[in-house]
């Protein structure tokens, strides 16, 4: 203490560099802003109260909500694939490697819109599904129909399409854990599927979880292609719906505008918490618990985190 | 540390290990008694990692046998014919060797206690309660009592090393291999890894040790072995090899490393 005072040292409290071209610009970004603004509240044709009207209109609404259904339905079954495909193409067996590379070159080769199409008409291109010996008997037959005008054709479409992007995806995530973590796993005596499930996908998660967030995103306004199939019912859709019955395109582009850009802000916190949760330890390292009641505190969040997850089929991992 | 019985644990008999055309093990025979310590030196390259991770199968044996407990390592014999072992049995021989890398390898998701937790709670299936005492006390027992809430990014290396062997003894295991467990750390925390070494082996634990730090071959050693070139040099007493080595190549060595 004495010694710090002693010596104090005089600060030397430089003058900053100045940046005109900062000030500048911002003058310049903010007028045209201003401008732009202007236009928004003295410009007739943007016709706000058609806006107000149609908003929290009860087919704008569903609309929302069957296109939040088709985002994450087909997410859910692309993440699902993809994780399957990832260890797939990592496999020791061949025949599955071979498997998951041809999957991805075809629906990442074919345009999404097409294969919306294609589902659509897949009760047309096959009224049943048979079982039996090809070019033998026949044992068993489902005749297909879509009772679900379209929905089923349009999530199966999406979600196949996006698995093979996400399966790249992962692949990466996987490669991204360092070899070692692999090796410790195995010392202690892990089984495949548990040293993937609890040790490599965890930590792959970090590495995936970014560009999965963008492919959400992605997805959210994708679904406004599901008229291929066709799917009727979507925020798009609807939007375009009613702007043709009443000759106003763009109030209600206005509308489907602000509900994607709401739920897409929505979708974007939600990957701040995962990005947060799988970057524990690397990423966000929390302040040190000291003491073996704050370690007893760790452990019960294993615990919690534990059972949230099925196990893992082992024999996928081979 | 007196040994009663002399009782082989492990056996390593005509090792020989390829990576492509490059022969990197030439046969190695070695033998090491149950509660013994064995170290293993000799020059980057000499093929003394790749022996031990063959021990615990992390590299396949290309020719000769490994056995721990009179258990033959990754094959199964029948009728004199060598079957290899399903990973699951494989996994099962690797449950009772634990194994320290250089790199400590610990898992950066999970805290200091998680780490040691997580084989004895999802191999063994002990209840979590057991297992975090059993974790907090193996932590207690290599100076890491008050660090179990930490993840490993916020330790030293001398304090993950640490960890990492707590972790592999959680399993109990009755063979521990160390792959040059202190190389990677800052000089002054060798000394911290290398008590919590010699710990374990006054309590009795079996342990092959590959390491370039000859004071503790020549303190807690039992037999020091001098491979080169894929090859066991020399092989007996630590404090008579290291005095007096008899192969000119042991002497080079040991004149660079002392």
């Amino acid at each position: 203490m004495e010694h710090q005072h002693r010596d104090a040292p005089i600060l030397n409290n430089p003058v900053p560099v100045r940046h005109p071209g900062r000030w500048v610009s911002a003058i310049i970004i903010l007028l045209l802003v201003a401008g732009f603004l202007q236009s928004l509240f003295t410009n007739p044709n943007f016709r706000w109260d058609v806006v107000g009207t149609y908003i929290l209109d009860v087919k704008v609404v569903q609309g929302v909500g069957w296109t939040l259904l088709l985002t994450v339905a087909s997410m859910v079954l692309a993440i699902v694939l993809a994780i399957l495909l990832a260890v797939m193409r990592q496999s020791d067996n061949p025949v599955f490697r071979w498997t998951s590379w041809v999957w991805v070159w075809f629906f990442r080769g074919t345009p999404v819109y097409t294969q919306l199409v294609f589902w659509g008409l897949v009760t047309v291109l096959y009224p049943a599904i048979t079982l039996g010996i090809p070019f033998g008997p026949e044992l068993f037959s489902y005749a297909l129909s879509d009772p679900s005008k379209g929905l089923i054709p349009a999530i199966l479409g999406l979600g196949l399409n996006e698995s093979a992007y996400l399966a790249e995806i992962f692949r990466a995530g996987l490669k991204s854990v360092d070899k070692g973590q692999q090796e410790a796993a195995e010392a202690l005596g892990m089984s495949k599927g548990k040293i993937m499930w609890r040790i490599i996908l965890p930590q792959a998660m970090r590495i995936i979880v970014p560009p999965t967030g963008n492919e959400t995103i992605g997805m959210l306004k994708t679904t406004s292609l599901v008229l291929a199939v066709p799917f009727t019912l979507d925020l798009t859709f609807a939007t375009n719906a009613l702007a043709n019955r009443i000759y106003l395109p763009i109030p209600l582009l206005i509308v489907a505008a602000f509900w994607y850009l709401l739920v897409t802000s929505v979708l974007m916190v939600g990957q701040h918490y995962l990005e947060a949760y799988y970057g524990k330890g690397v990423d966000n390292a929390a302040p040190a618990a000291v003491n073996p009641a704050a370690a007893k505190a760790a452990g019960a969040g294993a615990d919690a985190h534990r059972s949230m997850k099925t196990d893992f089929p082992e024999e996928s991992a081979r | 540390m007196t040994i009663t019985a002399v009782k082989p644990l492990v056996k390593i008999e005509g090792l020989h290990k390829y990576y492509g055309h490059h022969h990197v093990l030439r046969g190695i025979d070695m033998t090491v008694n149950q509660g013994e310590v064995s170290v293993v030196i000799g020059p980057s390259g000499s093929g003394k990692s790749t022996m031990l991770r063959c021990v615990n199968l992390l590299e396949t044996i290309s020719a000769g046998r490994i056995s721990v407990g009179g258990q033959l390592i990754g094959y199964r014999e029948v009728n004199g014919k060598l079957h290899d072992l399903k990973t699951k049995e494989i996994a099962a021989q690797r449950r009772e060797i634990g194994m320290v890398f250089q790199r400590f390898n610990l898992f950066p998701h999970k805290t200091a206690l998680q780490n040691v937790m997580e084989a004895p709670v999802h191999v063994k299936g002990q209840s979590k309660s057991v297992a975090q005492k059993r974790a907090l006390e193996l932590l207690d027992r290599v100076g890491l009592g008050d660090r179990a809430g930490h993840y490993p990014s916020q330790l030293s290396g001398g304090q993950q090393q640490r960890v990492a062997i707590a972790r592999a003894l959680a399993m109990e295991p009755e063979l521990m291999l160390f792959d040059e467990p202190t190389s990677a750390l800052d000089p002054e925390l060798v000394g911290d890894v290398l008590n919590v070494m010699k710990d374990l082996a006054k309590s009795g634990m079996t342990m092959i040790v590959v390491t370039h730090e000859i004071g503790f071959a020549r303190e807690v050693g039992d037999t020091l072995t001098f491979m080169d070139g894929g090859v066991v040099v020399e092989s007996g007493d630590p404090r008579e090899i290291i005095a007096n080595p008899q192969h000119a190549r042991t002497k080079e060595f040991l004149s660079r490393v002392l």
